[in-house]
């Protein structure tokens, strides 16, 4: 009875707190990526021709977890089959504020894009009753910062 | 040292290739984080624990390359990749590892 209860209260818990943190991440995320539109980054592998540019390798990782609730929603749809819409959105969260974090590094060194950006997931508590649990993924590229002028004038 | 995830650098020859030079960290973080973050399994949202655990673990493994391309004469490595992979349970290797060359 008494785990009846606890898992009841797990449930409610997850669902109130995981929907609530997922809406204001996704404000954020959604935010954050008007303001950096104008930074682009780009998974094309051949740099511009023109221009002088120095280079940097620019990350960004996220590590985010699922709530209780949508772990038992999973749970279930693995015994129907279909789409896993719980770990959809966790992945596309997870995605999403990673590339945010190396486009605000980027931003930070004031470049002009990134190039040649590549994705990288993880699960990180893998074992643990064979769920996802938790995922890492890393964004990375190499940032493209415009030389001042005149040094490219002196070449 | 320059390092890049490009095969080439703009405006910049290639003058001799060192072979490949790696760097690798597997770190498992303390128990308090592992405690919070059974709780944030609980309510979802992000592990900061972890991601600043794997940031550092990734810094050091990117150490190490340089060390080696360092050692190897390099002034720059390029077409670096990452690789993660979890060992054991509560922790994590990262693998780094890329090219050593030259460059003018």
């Amino acid at each position: 009875m008494f785990e009846l209860i606890l898992f009841l209260i797990l449930l409610v818990l997850g669902y109130g707190f995981g929907r609530w943190a997922e809406k204001r991440h996704y404000r954020s995320i959604i935010e954050r990526e008007k303001t950096l539109n104008r930074l682009p980054a780009i998974a094309s592998r051949i740099p511009p021709e023109k221009g002088r540019y120095r280079q940097t390798l620019v990350m960004g990782n996220t590590v985010i977890s699922v709530d209780y609730f949508k772990r038992f929603l999973a749970g279930l749809r693995n015994l129907f089959g279909g789409r896993v819409t719980a770990y959809e959105t966790l992945l596309d969260r997870a995605r999403r504020e990673s590339l945010l974090r190396m486009k605000e590094q980027a931003a930070g060194m004031n470049a002009e894009m990134v190039f040649n950006v590549k994705y990288e997931t993880a699960s990180i508590s893998k074992g643990r009753r064979d769920t996802i649990g938790s995922v890492e993924v890393l964004a990375y590229g190499t940032a493209l910062i415009p030389e001042p002028a005149s040094a490219s004038d002196q070449d | 040292m320059l390092i890049s995830n490009m095969e080439h650098i703009p405006g910049k020859r290639i003058t001799e290739h060192l072979g490949l030079v790696q760097g690798s960290s597997v770190r498992a973080k303390h128990v308090g984080r592992d405690i919070m973050a059974g709780l944030k399994n609980i309510f979802g949202g992000e592990l900061k624990g972890y991601t600043e655990l794997l940031q550092e673990s990734r810094d050091e493994a990117l150490g190490r390359m340089l060390q080696q391309a360092e050692a190897a004469g390099a002034n720059a490595v390029m077409n670096v990749r990452f690789s993660t992979s979890s060992v054991a349970q509560g922790a994590a290797e990262i693998y780094v590892y890329g090219t050593a060359v030259t460059v003018e």
